[in-house]
Protein backbone atom coordinates (compact mmCIF):
# COMPACT_ATOMS: atom_id res chain seq x y z
CA UNK A 1 0.00 0.00 0.00
CA UNK A 2 1.43 3.36 -0.82
CA UNK A 3 2.65 5.69 2.04
CA UNK A 4 -0.20 8.41 2.30
CA UNK A 5 2.13 11.44 3.45
CA UNK A 6 0.75 14.67 3.67
CA UNK A 7 2.48 18.14 5.08
CA UNK A 8 -0.06 20.98 5.92
CA UNK A 9 2.81 23.46 5.54
CA UNK A 10 4.39 26.89 4.24
CA UNK A 11 6.55 26.94 1.72
CA UNK A 12 8.11 30.87 3.82
CA UNK A 13 8.18 28.66 7.43
CA UNK A 14 11.78 27.92 8.09
CA UNK A 15 9.69 25.07 10.57
CA UNK A 16 7.56 23.58 7.27
CA UNK A 17 11.19 23.74 5.01
CA UNK A 18 12.52 21.28 8.38
CA UNK A 19 9.87 18.90 7.43
CA UNK A 20 10.64 18.81 3.79
CA UNK A 21 13.93 19.04 3.82
CA UNK A 22 13.71 15.62 6.62
CA UNK A 23 11.33 13.72 4.26
CA UNK A 24 13.30 14.50 1.22
CA UNK A 25 16.41 13.57 2.36
CA UNK A 26 14.43 9.98 3.79
CA UNK A 27 13.33 9.73 -0.22
CA UNK A 28 9.83 10.28 1.18
CA UNK A 29 7.25 10.90 -1.30
CA UNK A 30 4.48 13.82 0.18
CA UNK A 31 2.12 16.17 -0.63
CA UNK A 32 2.17 19.69 0.11
CA UNK A 33 -0.83 20.99 0.86
CA UNK A 34 -0.06 24.93 1.33
CA UNK A 35 -1.77 26.54 4.16
CA UNK A 36 -2.65 30.44 4.47
CA UNK A 37 -0.82 31.50 8.03
CA UNK A 38 -3.81 34.20 8.35
CA UNK A 39 -6.85 32.77 7.63
CA UNK A 40 -6.57 28.92 8.95
CA UNK A 41 -8.35 25.87 7.27
CA UNK A 42 -10.53 23.41 8.79
CA UNK A 43 -8.24 20.67 8.01
CA UNK A 44 -5.13 22.92 10.20
CA UNK A 45 -7.88 23.61 13.08
CA UNK A 46 -8.85 19.91 13.18
CA UNK A 47 -5.50 18.44 13.09
CA UNK A 48 -3.79 20.79 15.33
CA UNK A 49 -6.37 22.32 17.51
CA UNK A 50 -4.11 22.76 20.38
CA UNK A 51 -1.63 25.02 18.73
CA UNK A 52 -3.43 25.74 14.97
CA UNK A 53 -0.17 26.00 13.36
CA UNK A 54 1.95 24.73 10.78
CA UNK A 55 3.56 22.26 10.11
CA UNK A 56 1.41 19.16 10.82
CA UNK A 57 2.64 15.58 9.05
CA UNK A 58 -0.44 13.45 8.06
CA UNK A 59 0.65 9.87 8.35
CA UNK A 60 -2.22 7.71 6.91
CA UNK A 61 -4.20 10.52 8.33
CA UNK A 62 -2.63 10.51 11.83
CA UNK A 63 -1.29 13.83 12.42
CA UNK A 64 1.96 15.17 13.81
CA UNK A 65 2.47 18.56 15.15
CA UNK A 66 5.30 20.71 16.27
CA UNK A 67 8.17 20.79 14.02
CA UNK A 68 10.98 18.72 16.12
CA UNK A 69 8.31 16.38 16.80
CA UNK A 70 7.80 15.24 13.58
CA UNK A 71 11.77 15.24 12.68
CA UNK A 72 11.68 12.73 15.93
CA UNK A 73 8.88 11.18 13.98
CA UNK A 74 10.60 10.77 10.07
CA UNK A 75 13.78 9.99 11.88
CA UNK A 76 11.81 6.62 14.19
CA UNK A 77 9.47 5.72 11.09
CA UNK A 78 11.54 5.69 7.96
CA UNK A 79 14.68 4.51 7.97
CA UNK A 80 17.66 4.66 5.56
CA UNK A 81 19.42 8.15 6.03
CA UNK A 82 19.94 8.95 9.39
CA UNK A 83 18.91 12.42 10.76
CA UNK A 84 20.21 11.69 14.44
CA UNK A 85 23.57 9.79 14.85
CA UNK A 86 23.22 6.70 17.21
CA UNK A 87 25.02 7.40 20.09
CA UNK A 88 22.84 8.39 22.78
CA UNK A 89 25.00 11.01 24.13
CA UNK A 90 25.34 12.67 20.71
CA UNK A 91 21.65 11.98 20.31
CA UNK A 92 21.32 14.35 23.18
CA UNK A 93 23.81 16.96 22.48
CA UNK A 94 22.08 17.52 19.16
CA UNK A 95 18.65 17.66 20.43
CA UNK A 96 20.11 20.09 23.50
CA UNK A 97 21.55 22.63 20.31
CA UNK A 98 17.96 22.22 18.73
CA UNK A 99 16.36 23.42 21.63
CA UNK A 100 18.85 26.08 22.03
CA UNK A 101 18.35 27.56 18.25
CA UNK A 102 14.52 27.31 18.96
CA UNK A 103 13.85 28.46 22.21
CA UNK A 104 17.01 31.17 22.87
CA UNK A 105 18.01 31.81 19.43
CA UNK A 106 15.17 32.56 17.29
CA UNK A 107 12.84 34.79 19.12
CA UNK A 108 15.90 36.76 20.33
CA UNK A 109 16.78 37.04 16.70
CA UNK A 110 12.97 38.41 16.02
CA UNK A 111 13.09 40.61 18.50
CA UNK A 112 16.29 42.31 17.91
CA UNK A 113 15.40 42.79 14.30
CA UNK A 114 11.78 44.49 15.07
CA UNK A 115 13.22 46.75 17.67
CA UNK A 116 15.28 50.21 17.73
CA UNK A 117 17.88 52.50 18.79
CA UNK A 118 19.48 51.04 22.04
CA UNK A 119 16.94 48.40 22.30
CA UNK A 120 18.44 46.69 19.00
CA UNK A 121 21.76 47.25 20.02
CA UNK A 122 21.42 45.29 22.87
CA UNK A 123 19.29 42.73 21.24
CA UNK A 124 22.02 42.19 18.53
CA UNK A 125 25.01 41.96 21.10
CA UNK A 126 22.84 38.83 22.66
CA UNK A 127 22.15 37.67 19.36
CA UNK A 128 25.91 37.78 18.18
CA UNK A 129 26.68 35.76 21.55
CA UNK A 130 24.29 33.20 21.00
CA UNK A 131 25.15 32.94 17.46
CA UNK A 132 29.14 31.91 18.66
CA UNK A 133 27.74 29.93 21.15
CA UNK A 134 26.08 27.83 18.35
CA UNK A 135 28.89 28.19 16.68
CA UNK A 136 31.07 26.51 18.39
CA UNK A 137 29.74 23.19 17.86
CA UNK A 138 30.79 23.35 14.12
CA UNK A 139 34.28 23.62 15.20
CA UNK A 140 36.64 20.76 12.70
CA UNK A 141 32.95 19.73 10.77
CA UNK A 142 31.32 20.64 7.81
CA UNK A 143 28.18 20.60 9.31
CA UNK A 144 26.55 20.15 12.57
CA UNK A 145 25.95 15.83 11.87
CA UNK A 146 29.26 15.88 10.45
CA UNK A 147 30.08 14.92 6.66
CA UNK A 148 26.48 14.81 6.00
CA UNK A 149 23.55 16.96 7.07
CA UNK A 150 21.86 16.21 10.09
CA UNK A 151 18.77 16.57 12.72
CA UNK A 152 20.69 19.90 13.91
CA UNK A 153 21.46 21.22 10.48
CA UNK A 154 17.81 20.71 9.85
CA UNK A 155 16.93 22.40 12.98
CA UNK A 156 19.06 25.64 12.30
CA UNK A 157 17.52 26.08 8.48
CA UNK A 158 16.54 29.13 9.86
CA UNK A 159 19.97 31.10 10.14
CA UNK A 160 20.90 29.73 6.68
CA UNK A 161 18.52 32.29 4.95
CA UNK A 162 15.96 33.85 7.56
CA UNK A 163 18.74 35.28 9.41
CA UNK A 164 20.50 36.73 6.87
CA UNK A 165 17.45 38.22 5.50
CA UNK A 166 15.60 39.55 9.17
CA UNK A 167 19.16 41.10 9.53
CA UNK A 168 19.36 42.75 6.26
CA UNK A 169 15.82 44.44 6.70
CA UNK A 170 17.16 45.57 10.04
CA UNK A 171 20.11 47.03 8.42
CA UNK A 172 22.45 45.27 10.56
CA UNK A 173 25.74 43.40 9.16
CA UNK A 174 26.12 40.70 11.99
CA UNK A 175 26.67 37.91 9.86
CA UNK A 176 29.86 37.99 7.88
CA UNK A 177 33.25 36.29 7.93
CA UNK A 178 35.26 38.39 10.80
CA UNK A 179 32.26 38.26 13.54
CA UNK A 180 30.77 34.96 12.23
CA UNK A 181 33.14 32.36 10.21
CA UNK A 182 32.23 29.10 11.00
CA UNK A 183 28.78 29.84 10.48
CA UNK A 184 28.98 31.56 7.41
CA UNK A 185 30.79 28.54 5.85
CA UNK A 186 27.79 26.52 7.40
CA UNK A 187 25.40 28.27 5.43
CA UNK A 188 27.52 28.29 2.30
CA UNK A 189 27.67 24.51 2.60
CA UNK A 190 23.90 24.17 3.76
CA UNK A 191 22.58 25.95 0.80
CA UNK A 192 24.70 24.09 -1.14
CA UNK A 193 22.93 20.53 -0.36
CA UNK A 194 20.93 19.39 -2.99
CA UNK A 195 17.77 18.74 -1.14
CA UNK A 196 17.75 22.20 0.58
CA UNK A 197 18.08 24.18 -2.45
CA UNK A 198 14.86 22.49 -3.77
CA UNK A 199 13.10 23.28 -0.49
CA UNK A 200 14.14 26.74 0.60
CA UNK A 201 11.96 30.00 -0.74
CA UNK A 202 13.47 32.10 -3.18
CA UNK A 203 15.55 35.35 -1.05
CA UNK A 204 14.15 37.97 -2.47
CA UNK A 205 10.75 37.17 -1.78
CA UNK A 206 11.62 36.84 2.06
CA UNK A 207 13.66 39.96 2.05
CA UNK A 208 10.14 41.89 0.48
CA UNK A 209 7.79 39.75 2.83
CA UNK A 210 10.30 41.23 5.93
CA UNK A 211 10.27 44.28 4.42
CA UNK A 212 6.46 44.80 4.21
CA UNK A 213 6.53 43.68 8.02
CA UNK A 214 9.09 45.87 8.89
CA UNK A 215 7.18 48.66 7.50
CA UNK A 216 3.70 47.82 9.12
CA UNK A 217 5.00 46.93 12.35
CA UNK A 218 7.22 50.21 13.37
CA UNK A 219 8.98 49.85 16.41
CA UNK A 220 7.37 46.55 17.50
CA UNK A 221 7.91 43.35 17.14
CA UNK A 222 5.64 39.92 16.79
CA UNK B 1 33.31 -0.20 34.59
CA UNK B 2 30.08 0.72 36.91
CA UNK B 3 28.36 4.08 35.42
CA UNK B 4 28.52 7.08 37.73
CA UNK B 5 25.62 9.29 37.93
CA UNK B 6 25.33 12.55 39.38
CA UNK B 7 22.41 14.55 39.43
CA UNK B 8 22.87 18.60 40.04
CA UNK B 9 19.53 19.41 40.90
CA UNK B 10 17.15 21.86 43.53
CA UNK B 11 14.93 20.14 45.87
CA UNK B 12 11.63 22.18 45.41
CA UNK B 13 12.43 21.86 41.04
CA UNK B 14 9.59 19.96 39.34
CA UNK B 15 12.43 19.85 36.52
CA UNK B 16 14.99 18.05 38.85
CA UNK B 17 11.86 15.93 40.22
CA UNK B 18 11.11 14.50 36.26
CA UNK B 19 15.04 13.06 36.11
CA UNK B 20 14.35 11.77 40.17
CA UNK B 21 11.86 9.81 39.40
CA UNK B 22 12.88 8.59 36.00
CA UNK B 23 16.14 7.10 37.39
CA UNK B 24 14.03 5.68 40.70
CA UNK B 25 11.88 3.76 38.22
CA UNK B 26 14.96 2.59 36.29
CA UNK B 27 16.97 1.58 39.57
CA UNK B 28 19.67 3.42 38.99
CA UNK B 29 22.40 4.46 41.77
CA UNK B 30 23.14 7.98 41.37
CA UNK B 31 24.91 10.92 43.62
CA UNK B 32 22.21 13.39 44.38
CA UNK B 33 24.17 16.97 44.80
CA UNK B 34 21.68 19.81 45.77
CA UNK B 35 22.90 23.14 44.28
CA UNK B 36 22.40 27.00 45.92
CA UNK B 37 20.85 28.49 42.85
CA UNK B 38 22.00 32.02 44.62
CA UNK B 39 25.50 30.65 44.62
CA UNK B 40 26.20 28.15 41.90
CA UNK B 41 28.61 25.42 42.23
CA UNK B 42 32.01 25.77 39.90
CA UNK B 43 30.54 22.09 38.81
CA UNK B 44 27.17 23.13 37.92
CA UNK B 45 28.68 25.97 36.00
CA UNK B 46 30.98 23.63 34.07
CA UNK B 47 28.74 20.90 32.92
CA UNK B 48 25.80 23.51 31.81
CA UNK B 49 27.92 26.68 30.76
CA UNK B 50 25.66 27.63 28.35
CA UNK B 51 22.01 28.04 30.45
CA UNK B 52 24.25 27.53 34.28
CA UNK B 53 20.83 25.62 34.93
CA UNK B 54 19.95 22.72 36.91
CA UNK B 55 18.88 19.74 36.72
CA UNK B 56 21.87 18.47 35.05
CA UNK B 57 22.54 14.54 34.44
CA UNK B 58 25.94 14.03 34.63
CA UNK B 59 26.95 10.16 33.28
CA UNK B 60 30.59 8.83 33.87
CA UNK B 61 31.24 12.81 33.93
CA UNK B 62 29.40 13.60 31.10
CA UNK B 63 26.49 16.36 31.03
CA UNK B 64 22.69 16.26 29.74
CA UNK B 65 21.09 19.23 30.28
CA UNK B 66 17.70 20.01 29.51
CA UNK B 67 14.92 17.98 31.69
CA UNK B 68 13.58 16.34 28.70
CA UNK B 69 16.34 16.02 27.01
CA UNK B 70 17.87 14.12 30.08
CA UNK B 71 14.74 11.75 30.08
CA UNK B 72 15.24 10.82 26.78
CA UNK B 73 18.35 9.87 27.32
CA UNK B 74 17.74 8.04 30.77
CA UNK B 75 15.45 5.82 28.38
CA UNK B 76 17.37 5.71 26.12
CA UNK B 77 20.63 4.22 27.68
CA UNK B 78 18.70 2.16 30.39
CA UNK B 79 16.14 0.73 28.34
CA UNK B 80 16.01 -2.85 29.81
CA UNK B 81 13.37 -1.87 32.61
CA UNK B 82 10.89 0.31 33.00
CA UNK B 83 10.54 2.04 29.29
CA UNK B 84 9.37 5.52 29.40
CA UNK B 85 8.54 6.22 25.93
CA UNK B 86 6.70 3.88 23.75
CA UNK B 87 8.16 2.12 20.99
CA UNK B 88 5.62 2.71 17.95
CA UNK B 89 7.22 5.95 16.52
CA UNK B 90 3.49 7.68 16.18
CA UNK B 91 2.54 6.91 20.44
CA UNK B 92 6.13 8.12 21.10
CA UNK B 93 5.86 11.21 18.66
CA UNK B 94 2.52 11.96 20.51
CA UNK B 95 4.11 11.59 24.13
CA UNK B 96 7.08 13.96 23.06
CA UNK B 97 4.04 16.44 21.54
CA UNK B 98 2.29 16.34 25.22
CA UNK B 99 5.61 16.51 27.11
CA UNK B 100 6.59 19.67 25.17
CA UNK B 101 3.19 21.12 26.08
CA UNK B 102 3.74 20.76 29.43
CA UNK B 103 6.72 22.39 29.52
CA UNK B 104 5.46 25.32 26.51
CA UNK B 105 2.76 26.12 28.93
CA UNK B 106 2.35 24.89 32.56
CA UNK B 107 5.30 26.75 34.05
CA UNK B 108 4.53 30.35 32.53
CA UNK B 109 0.93 29.85 33.32
CA UNK B 110 1.38 28.24 37.18
CA UNK B 111 4.39 31.36 37.82
CA UNK B 112 2.17 34.01 36.93
CA UNK B 113 -0.47 32.76 39.65
CA UNK B 114 2.38 32.49 42.39
CA UNK B 115 3.87 35.49 41.11
CA UNK B 116 0.76 37.93 40.62
CA UNK B 117 0.90 41.54 42.73
CA UNK B 118 -2.51 42.57 41.21
CA UNK B 119 -6.11 41.11 40.91
CA UNK B 120 -6.62 40.89 37.40
CA UNK B 121 -3.29 39.70 36.60
CA UNK B 122 -4.43 36.71 39.35
CA UNK B 123 -7.03 36.12 37.14
CA UNK B 124 -5.74 36.08 34.28
CA UNK B 125 -2.75 33.88 35.29
CA UNK B 126 -5.43 31.20 36.90
CA UNK B 127 -7.67 31.01 33.96
CA UNK B 128 -4.74 30.35 31.78
CA UNK B 129 -3.69 27.94 34.40
CA UNK B 130 -6.39 25.78 34.42
CA UNK B 131 -7.50 26.23 30.68
CA UNK B 132 -4.08 24.67 29.98
CA UNK B 133 -4.47 21.93 33.16
CA UNK B 134 -7.93 21.35 31.25
CA UNK B 135 -6.41 20.45 27.64
CA UNK B 136 -4.33 17.63 29.35
CA UNK B 137 -7.20 16.50 31.06
CA UNK B 138 -8.80 15.71 28.34
CA UNK B 139 -5.41 14.58 26.77
CA UNK B 140 -6.16 12.02 29.80
CA UNK B 141 -9.59 11.20 29.37
CA UNK B 142 -10.12 7.66 30.83
CA UNK B 143 -6.53 6.26 31.10
CA UNK B 144 -5.11 5.55 34.13
CA UNK B 145 -1.85 7.44 32.81
CA UNK B 146 -1.07 9.41 29.58
CA UNK B 147 1.27 6.41 28.53
CA UNK B 148 -2.03 4.53 28.67
CA UNK B 149 -1.75 1.55 31.31
CA UNK B 150 1.64 2.01 31.87
CA UNK B 151 3.08 5.05 33.75
CA UNK B 152 5.77 6.97 31.35
CA UNK B 153 7.16 10.10 29.83
CA UNK B 154 4.31 12.48 29.53
CA UNK B 155 3.54 11.43 33.42
CA UNK B 156 7.06 12.22 34.26
CA UNK B 157 6.77 15.32 32.78
CA UNK B 158 3.70 16.48 34.23
CA UNK B 159 3.53 15.00 37.68
CA UNK B 160 6.08 16.98 39.58
CA UNK B 161 4.12 20.49 39.12
CA UNK B 162 1.35 18.45 41.42
CA UNK B 163 3.95 18.75 44.41
CA UNK B 164 3.31 22.81 43.81
CA UNK B 165 -0.65 22.31 43.59
CA UNK B 166 -0.81 23.54 46.91
CA UNK B 167 1.28 26.38 46.56
CA UNK B 168 -0.86 27.85 43.55
CA UNK B 169 -4.08 26.96 45.02
CA UNK B 170 -3.22 28.82 48.06
CA UNK B 171 -1.75 32.24 46.41
CA UNK B 172 -4.60 32.00 44.03
CA UNK B 173 -7.21 30.93 46.01
CA UNK B 174 -8.49 28.10 44.05
CA UNK B 175 -9.28 24.75 43.85
CA UNK B 176 -7.00 22.71 41.39
CA UNK B 177 -9.66 19.55 41.92
CA UNK B 178 -12.49 21.37 41.62
CA UNK B 179 -12.19 22.36 38.17
CA UNK B 180 -9.81 19.25 36.72
CA UNK B 181 -10.94 16.25 38.92
CA UNK B 182 -9.76 13.75 36.70
CA UNK B 183 -6.18 15.37 36.33
CA UNK B 184 -5.80 15.13 40.15
CA UNK B 185 -6.85 11.52 40.65
CA UNK B 186 -4.28 11.00 38.15
CA UNK B 187 -1.35 12.93 40.18
CA UNK B 188 -3.07 10.56 43.18
CA UNK B 189 -2.64 7.55 41.26
CA UNK B 190 0.89 8.26 40.50
CA UNK B 191 1.96 9.63 43.88
CA UNK B 192 1.30 5.85 45.34
CA UNK B 193 4.27 4.84 43.33
CA UNK B 194 7.63 4.59 45.13
CA UNK B 195 9.62 6.35 42.55
CA UNK B 196 7.08 9.08 42.27
CA UNK B 197 6.02 9.43 46.11
CA UNK B 198 9.83 9.44 47.22
CA UNK B 199 11.03 12.39 44.22
CA UNK B 200 8.32 14.89 44.94
CA UNK B 201 8.65 16.97 47.89
CA UNK B 202 6.28 17.81 50.47
CA UNK B 203 3.35 20.24 49.50
CA UNK B 204 3.31 22.26 52.69
CA UNK B 205 7.19 22.99 51.90
CA UNK B 206 7.41 23.83 48.60
CA UNK B 207 4.66 26.62 49.88
CA UNK B 208 6.55 27.85 52.61
CA UNK B 209 9.49 27.80 49.90
CA UNK B 210 7.20 30.26 47.78
CA UNK B 211 6.25 32.08 50.27
CA UNK B 212 10.55 33.26 51.07
CA UNK B 213 10.15 33.65 47.14
CA UNK B 214 7.01 35.98 47.13
CA UNK B 215 8.76 38.18 50.32
CA UNK B 216 12.04 38.22 48.17
CA UNK B 217 10.45 39.82 45.21
CA UNK B 218 8.43 41.75 47.16
CA UNK B 219 4.85 40.56 46.14
CA UNK B 220 4.09 39.91 50.22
Amino acid sequence: MAEEVKLLGFGGSPFSCRVEIALKLKGIQYEMIPQELANKSPLLLEHNPVHKKIPVLLHHGKPICESVVILEYVEETWKGVPLLPEDPYERAMARFWAKFIDEKCLSTVWKACFSKGEEQEKGMEEVLGLLKTLESQLEGKKFFGGDNIGFLDIVADFAALWLGVLLEVAGVDLLNDSKLPLLCKWIEEFNNCPVVKETLPPRDMLLKFFKMQQAATGPQYK
Amino acid sequence: MADQVVLLDFWPSMFGMRLRIALAEKGIEYEYKEEDLKNKSPLLLKMNPVHKKIPVLIHNGKPVCESLIALQYIDGVWNEKSSLLPSDPYLNSQALFWADYVDKKIYGAATKVWTAKTAEDLEAGKKELIDYLKVLEGELGDKPYFGGETFGYVDVSLVPFYSWFYAYETCGKFSIEAECPKLIAWAKRCMEKESVAKSLPDSHKVYEFVLTLRKAYGID
